[in-house]
């Protein structure tokens, strides 16, 4: 066995740390969260050029990277820095789902998107749907050589920036059915299409997202209809271990501060360190920040493998990030006492990042049952 | 033993009720049940609903103009008001200070300062933290000297996590009047007018958004030497004395109820696969085993409060209470995060004051994840977590832990 990066990926990940180490600090980013948009179009251009957008995409697609590794490689360094950019929406799921199901036209927007030029953003998860990809009430009715969209699309984020939403929608069958959803490529400005914008609590925006009698020509779907849950379900394990892979960078820095902080903050005469209440609870978060780093290589390792394989290993990753995030961030910033909770110091938000990603694609608890039943089937 | 309640406190309990059903505006209820921010007007509004009905001091003895309840009578109004979502009392002024006053004060600052704080005059915060000593009190720095005339104190320094500053015009102060001695032994317990010259209060920005606690900066401030509590360089036991107090009010059984109730509702409207969320059993699991906790918690904090009150002072239990209390609310946040799903992202401020947006979901679950974070501050504040378990551990083991 080897555990080692590959040395494109090694370059990927210096050049990109580098680039984020010198143009993504806290007080920039502070002020990206603090703007209308939610994200800077000079760091995504920035990104892109750097071809972190391209490594998420393999060479069929007009990528050079695309795998499990790549994706962890890249997001775990977005992580570590707390980048509120939306690469997931665009790259890993709008555009991952375009350039798997796309016909040769529609791929044309891949190049575009590689490049920073596009953004898109994935409509699926709806008001009652949790966490269930197949719970689509969303309705595709043909007509003629038209297809008409309507219903109502949960928390999409990245939906006010986007130049396309690949909306799913149901052509046949009931909420809970894996057959009969189909994906549609549909341009934000498109009749019928209004957003409801907020921001996002970890940073970034989202909207929600009213569908009424949207009309799109039949080319707009995505491959063929009726038959999409599959490649949904595949983009949705890519972003989990996109999710588990910033997660766990996340998680680095907020130990990094904690460590130091525990050895610089000085109460009752000497650094808080000393104590031992502290000193073996930064130690729990060290050995769990080693099992997070495993359960993300497995997972990523994964994500080419057949499919009970695949979703074992990714519902075994999201659930253990979750658990383990949680831990760390708590302590993170309990150990810090006061300080920890203000909105201005770097481990507030990462903090926030870690705790909310739990919030995507489903929580620890809908992983662990996922988990439980995967191994019965 | 006898566990089940008196004629006289159901009575007790009905009466509460009643009040708060007639009393109690729906526009307030409706605010603190959606988890949006009082202000200071609805907080003052609510003070003196209370007072009007000689309500506002359940802890002060009648003398003073207080309720004087017992601890189950408190515990019954703390459950009902969190149960109608009725404010919760801003406590600096009423339940940690006044009964330093009580027992230390002069007869003439009882008398000034008591029923101004009863008629909602003064709104008081605490400056006890500064940026070096936060677990380590004792090591403040902040400095008061006594002018040639012996009239006044000369205050420099600085104050930090001072909630609700913003809106305070007094605060009460821990501060350094002899530098000579060992630590705890120099500190005096100072009353300051925030109109002084010389004081400047800054917002501290908290992660959920929130604007609600401040730094606290004195240069040259004149302090009137009638505004010592107690003797100089004694504060450190009215200190200490008035953080037992604090403590007790940490254990928040009646918030944890509401907060239960909240986990509920969200679950049973929150769909998973295609059911209530509530019916999935590892949920209603979770949610079980806290509800567990919370029942035997409930008890436990009748058992120490009602021991407290007939007579022996609230020591090691109340940092028990403080350190059960607050892992419940935690976790009751924390479930409350995980039931709202996807809706627990956004950001809460805007969805709460929901001028451009009516809220995103249907079940008002918007600012869940926030009031998570803003309430990991309860392990922190009020002596934290780690520091009442060391407490525990000396008490039961002696100097060695
Ligand atoms: C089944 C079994 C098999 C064993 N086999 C062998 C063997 O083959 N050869 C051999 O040489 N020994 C063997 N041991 C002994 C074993 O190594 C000791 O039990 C161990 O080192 C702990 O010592 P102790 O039992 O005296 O506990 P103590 O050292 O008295 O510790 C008691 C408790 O205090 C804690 N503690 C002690 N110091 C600190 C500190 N500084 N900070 C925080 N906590 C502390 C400990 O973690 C423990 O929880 C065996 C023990 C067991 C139970
Ligand atoms: C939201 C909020 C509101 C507040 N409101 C007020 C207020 O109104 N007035 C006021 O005066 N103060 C207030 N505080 C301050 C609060 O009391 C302090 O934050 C608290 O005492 C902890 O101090 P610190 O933040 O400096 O942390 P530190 O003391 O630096 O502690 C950092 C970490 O070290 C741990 N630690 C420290 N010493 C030990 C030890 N000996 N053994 C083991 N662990 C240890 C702590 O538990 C903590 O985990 C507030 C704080 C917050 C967050």
């Amino acid at each position: 066995m080897n555990f080692d990066l590959t040395e494109e990926r090694q370059m990927l990940q210096d050049s990109l740390r580098r680039f984020l180490r010198d143009k993504y600090d806290t007080a920039t980013r502070n002020k990206i969260l603090e703007s209308d948009t939610g994200f800077s179009g000079d760091i995504w251009n920035g990104l892109a050029e750097l071809g972190v957008i391209g490594a998420l995409f393999t060479e069929d697609q007009g990528g050079f990277g695309g795998a499990g590794f790549d994706i962890a490689v890249v997001f775990e360094e977005l992580g570590r820095a707390g980048v509120v950019e939306p690469f997931l929406d665009t790259a890993i799921l709008g555009g991952g789902l375009i350039a798997d199901l796309g016909n040769e036209d529609q791929q044309a927007h891949v190049e575009e998107l590689i490049g920073g030029a596009l953004q898109v953003a994935f409509a699926h998860g709806e008001p009652t749907s949790r966490y269930d990809l197949n719970q689509v009430t969303s309705t595709a009715k043909v007509d003629g050589d038209n297809v008409v969209l309507n219903g109502r699309k949960a928390v999409v984020v990245n939906a006010e920036n986007a130049d396309m939403l690949i909306v799913s929608a149901r052509e046949s069958g009931e909420a809970g059915d894996e057959n009969g959803i189909s994906l549609f490529l549909v341009p934000a400005d498109t009749k019928g299409i209004t957003l409801q914008g907020y921001a996002l609590l970890a940073g970034g925006r989202a909207a929600e997202v009213t569908l009424d009698d949207v009309t799109v020509p039949a080319s707009a779907r995505l491959g063929e209809a009726g038959k999409a849950f599959k490649a949904i379900e595949a983009r949705v394990a890519a972003a989990n271990v996109a999710i588990c892979a910033e997660t766990l960078g996340a998680m680095e820095t907020a130990t990094r501060l904690t460590r130091e902080y525990l050895m610089t903050r000085k109460q009752f005469g000497k650094p808080i360190g000393t104590f031992q209440a502290l000193a073996h609870r930064m130690s729990d978060l060290l050995i769990e920040m080693e099992q997070a780093r495993s359960a993300v290589i497995v997972a990523a390792g994964n994500l080419e493998a057949e499919y009970k394989a695949r979703e074992t290993h990714i519902s075994a990753a999201k659930n253990l990030l979750g658990r383990a995030g949680r831990l760390v961030a708590e302590d993170s910033i309990q150990m810090h006492g006061g300080i920890a909770m203000t909105q201005e110091y770097e481990l507030a938000h990462i903090a926030k990042r870690i705790i909310m990603a739990d919030h995507r694609f489903g929580d620890t608890d809908h992983h662990l049952e996922r988990f439980i039943a995967l191994a019965a089937a | 033993m006898d566990l089940s309640y008196s004629d006289e406190e159901k009575a007790f309990r009905a009466e509460v009720r009643a009040f708060l059903e007639e009393k109690l505006p729906k526009e307030m209820s409706d605010k603190i049940r959606k988890g949006e921010e009082l202000g200071k007007d609805g907080q003052e509004q609510w003070h003196a609903i209370l007072n009007a009905q000689g309500w506002l001091a359940p802890n002060w003895p009648k003398k003073f103009g207080g309720a004087e309840w017992n601890a189950v009578q408190r515990h019954i109004f703390e459950e009902e008001a969190a149960a109608a979502y009725a404010p919760r009392i801003v406590p600096f002024g009423l339940s940690m200070l006044a009964p330093v006053l009580q027992k230390f004060g002069s007869q003439e600052q009882n008398d000034y300062w008591l029923p101004r704080l009863l008629a909602g005059e003064d709104w008081w915060c605490q400056g006890y933290s500064e940026p070096g000593a936060g677990s380590d009190l004792a090591s403040l720095k902040t400095e008061a000297v006594l002018n040639d005339e012996g009239t006044h104190y000369i205050v420099n320094g600085q104050k930090t996590w001072t909630t609700l500053g913003q809106h305070a015009n007094m605060i009460f102060c821990l501060v350094r009047t002899d530098k000579t001695v060992k630590q705890q032994e120099g500190i005096s317990f100072l009353l300051i007018d925030m109109e002084t010259p010389g004081v400047e209060v800054r917002p501290i920005i908290l992660l959920d958004g929130t604007h609600e606690v401040n730094e606290v900066w004195f240069s040259d401030v004149k302090v009137p030497v009638e505004n010592l509590v107690g003797k100089e360089n004694e504060g450190w036991t009215y200190a200490k004395y008035l953080l037992t107090h604090e403590r007790t009010n940490i254990a928040g059984v009646g918030f944890s109820q509401a907060g239960l109730t909240a986990v509920k509702r969200i679950a049973r409207a929150e769909m998973s696969g295609g059911k209530p969320l509530m019916q999935n059993p590892h949920f209603a699991a979770r949610v079980a085993q806290v509800e567990i906790d919370l029942m035997a918690m409930s008890t436990t904090n009748l058992r120490i409060v009602s021991k407290a009150a007939a007579g022996a002072a609230p020591g090691v239990e109340s940092s028990m209470l403080k350190v059960k209390g607050t892992i419940i609310r935690q976790e009751i946040n924390d479930l409350a995060r995980r039931a709202a799903g996807a809706y627990a992202m956004p950001f809460a401020s805007e969805a709460i004051e929901g001028s451009n947006l009516a809220l995103p979901d249907p079940l008002n679950a918007g600012p869940v994840a926030a009031q998570y974070f803003n309430n990991r501050k309860l392990s922190i504040f009020g002596g934290s977590n780690e520091i009442q378990r060391q407490i525990i551990a000396k008490t039961t083991m002696g100097g060695g832990a």
